[in-house]
């Protein structure tokens, strides 16, 4: 298994002066590439900053951050911005979904985005993963005729699109009912055995954490477990 | 760039009533826009056809005698008045006409021998001033043969025409036999041929207009003219054409903006209302759209830290919205000047305009295309802020809300 990405002494402090909060003290993780890690821990542990951080829409206030050999933390906003589009894929609670658009035009979102426009090739490949979904009928359905559960799997199409190294979830199935939560899972853990796509899932649920292979604790800033 | 149009295009079809609200508060903008542009051309088309429309655009007088003649001497100062019974006369002119009327822009020439005298009928006795016509171009400057009402426009040998008012304060027909006598004295007897009727009191009581063989006899002048007045198409190329003339023949040329400053500056001022009016219509245009864009990025912020999310830059979010500004402008700037051409459509056209016009609007002014023009420049201005405001938002608080 080869190293994905590496973040070293991370610090995170939000505020200034009296008001400042450190939500991240110094934090090291290395991940590698076709894992399946539950990011665990209480509510305020740093969870979400430290999914903001890796995913590259946020920059820490120190340390270091390398994906694919790539230092992040120095790099510029647009050239994070092609980074997370090629490489990190996003799966967020409330699915968020762009609700004017169908089900097909969500998922090929970041292709188009990059492309310029809705190719053929994009198109074909946002319908193969939508039917992998198991919402081959409901391609072209405006998402906001989509049930919860099937929202999230449009979301996990989506995140998948650009065949990225690193699929960041956070708590994905927080949102769903147990039938759709473990199905959900069930095809993020079928992607990462069949495709060897990293996933990071954070989660509150010990019966979702317990379907991953790594499970990682974090508390007051810092990796604990 | 294709790709986020289709997306501004999507937002904006999604919220069908917002958008059709919006398109349709613009369009009113445009509307008044043209209105106001049809409204102030066509003021001064019918100020310019009522008043400039009669008027020479550049005439040639001769240069009046020195009033003076000083012969110092002896400590004696000698003072010779002009005569008030001559006329200044241009001699040479006759050379010049077929130069001057082959001049780019230039519709007529008509030179003139004019003067003063009074009409007698009996013991009726009228001042007038006497304008000496070449046949054929009886109106080549004031437009006699539109005004006529009694008679015909052609001046022959020993004809006279005269105003309406003239007419009924003399207590005068058509075909009836008057006497004209000029300043110097002379009289001719004269038939009345032709009454028109201008409608402002000057020309309809006090002129009297005769052949130029006729004005010669009753001024004495066997030879030149007292006056060319010469007309444009665009009356407002007559300083350039005067300046022309001048270069050319050495005469005197004066365009009418010398002497009709105030009709000028009249209409100028007319057309700076009229810019400022449509200025504060563009202004309504932009500020509608614009406080319509910041509503919808508001609306749209979670939406757009998605799009960042995915991996959409700053410079596409700004274009989206950029985007909708310009669509949001060039569908109401259609349809506000469909609107506009419709309504102006009913009101009469330019060549009807007459006294009894109310408003005197020209279609062909309305401008329409300049107004969708500006008005999609001014809403991709006015979206500049809103859009700039979405590409700045940090994704992860927007995400967030």
């Amino acid at each position: 298994m080869t190293a994905l990405l590496r973040v070293a002494g991370l610090v995170k402090t939000f505020g200034t002066g009296e008001a400042e909060t450190r939500v991240l003290r110094g934090l090291d993780l290395t991940m590698g590439t076709g894992e399946l890690a539950a990011l665990l821990g209480p509510s305020g542990s740093g969870k979400s900053t430290l999914l903001t951080i890796l995913g590259t829409l946020m920059q820490p206030t120190a340390g270091s951050h390398t994906m694919l050999g790539v230092d992040l933390t120095t790099a510029s906003d647009r050239a994070l911005t092609e980074f997370r589009n090629l490489h990190i894929g996003f799966v967020f609670q409330f699915h968020n979904l762009l609700p004017d658009f169908t089900a097909l035009e969500n998922v090929v979102f970041p292709t188009a985005v990059r492309e310029g426009r809705e190719t053929a090739a994009a198109r074909t490949r946002g319908q193969e993963l939508l039917v992998r979904m198991g919402l081959a009928e409901r391609v072209h359905f405006p998402t906001a005729n989509l049930s919860g559960g099937q929202k999230q799997r449009v979301a996990v199409a989506r995140a998948l699109m650009n065949r990225p190294e690193l699929v960041l979830a956070d708590e994905p199935t927080g949102n769903l009912d147990r039938v759709s939560a473990m199905q959900v899972m069930q095809l993020i853990a079928e992607i990462n055995r069949d495709e060897g796509t990293t996933f990071l899932i954070s989660t509150h649920d010990e019966k979702i954490a317990a379907l991953c292979r790594r499970q990682i604790v974090v508390g007051d800033g810092l990796v604990t477990g | 760039m294709l790709y986020a149009l289709k997306i501004a295009t999507r937002y904006l079809t999604a919220s069908k009533a917002q958008t059709a609200l919006l398109v349709f508060g613009v369009a009113i903008g445009v509307f008044i826009f043209i209105f106001m542009s049809a409204l102030i051309g066509g003021l001064a088309e019918f100020i310019l056809s009522s008043m400039a429309g009669d008027m020479d655009h550049i005439s040639i007088q001769a240069e009046a005698v020195d009033p003076g003649l000083l012969v110092p001497g002896d400590g004696v100062l000698l003072v010779q008045q002009s005569s008030t019974e001559t006329t200044a006369v241009l001699k040479d002119t006759a050379a010049f006409m077929p130069l001057i009327a082959a001049l780019p822009g230039v519709t007529a020439v008509s030179p003139q021998v004019n003067g003063s005298g009074v009409l007698i009928r009996g013991a009726l006795v009228s001042q007038v001033s006497v304008k000496g016509l070449e046949p054929g171009k009886e109106s080549a400057i004031v437009r006699l043969a539109s005004y006529m009402v009694e008679g015909s426009a052609t001046l022959a040998s020993g004809g006279l025409l005269i105003g309406k008012t003239l007419v009924e304060d003399m207590d005068l027909r058509l075909g009836q036999t008057v006497r004209l006598q000029s300043s110097v004295g002379i009289e001719a007897l004269l038939t009345v041929t032709g009454i028109y009727e201008i409608g402002s009191g000057g020309p309809d009581r006090s002129m009297a207009y005769v052949g130029i063989a006729t004005a010669r006899t009753l001024f004495a002048l066997p030879q030149g003219v007292t006056r060319v007045e010469i007309k444009l198409t665009d009356l407002y190329a007559a300083d350039a054409t005067a300046l022309r003339i001048r270069a050319l023949t050495g005469l005197d040329a004066k365009s009418w903006t010398e002497q009709g400053a105030q009709l000028l500056a009249a209409l100028r001022s007319q057309a700076t209302v009229g810019t400022v009016l449509k200025g504060f219509a563009l202004l309504t245009i932009i500020i509608g759209v614009a406080s319509a864009l910041l509503l919808s990025t508001y609306r749209r912020r979670p939406e757009i830290g998605i799009m960042r999310a995915m991996g959409a830059g700053r410079w596409f979010v700004l274009v989206v919205f950029v985007s909708q500004g310009a669509l949001v402008g060039l569908l109401g700037g259609l349809v506000g000047a469909a609107a506009g051409y419709g309504v102006l459509l009913f009101f009469p056209a330019r060549e009807s305009f007459g006294s009894q016009t109310i408003l005197p609007i020209d279609i062909t002014q309305g401008a329409y295309g300049l107004a969708i023009l500006l008005t999609t420049l001014g809403a991709i201005a006015a979206s500049i802020l809103p859009a700039r405001a979405a590409a700045r938002l940090d994704p992860v608080t927007a995400i967030g809300q």
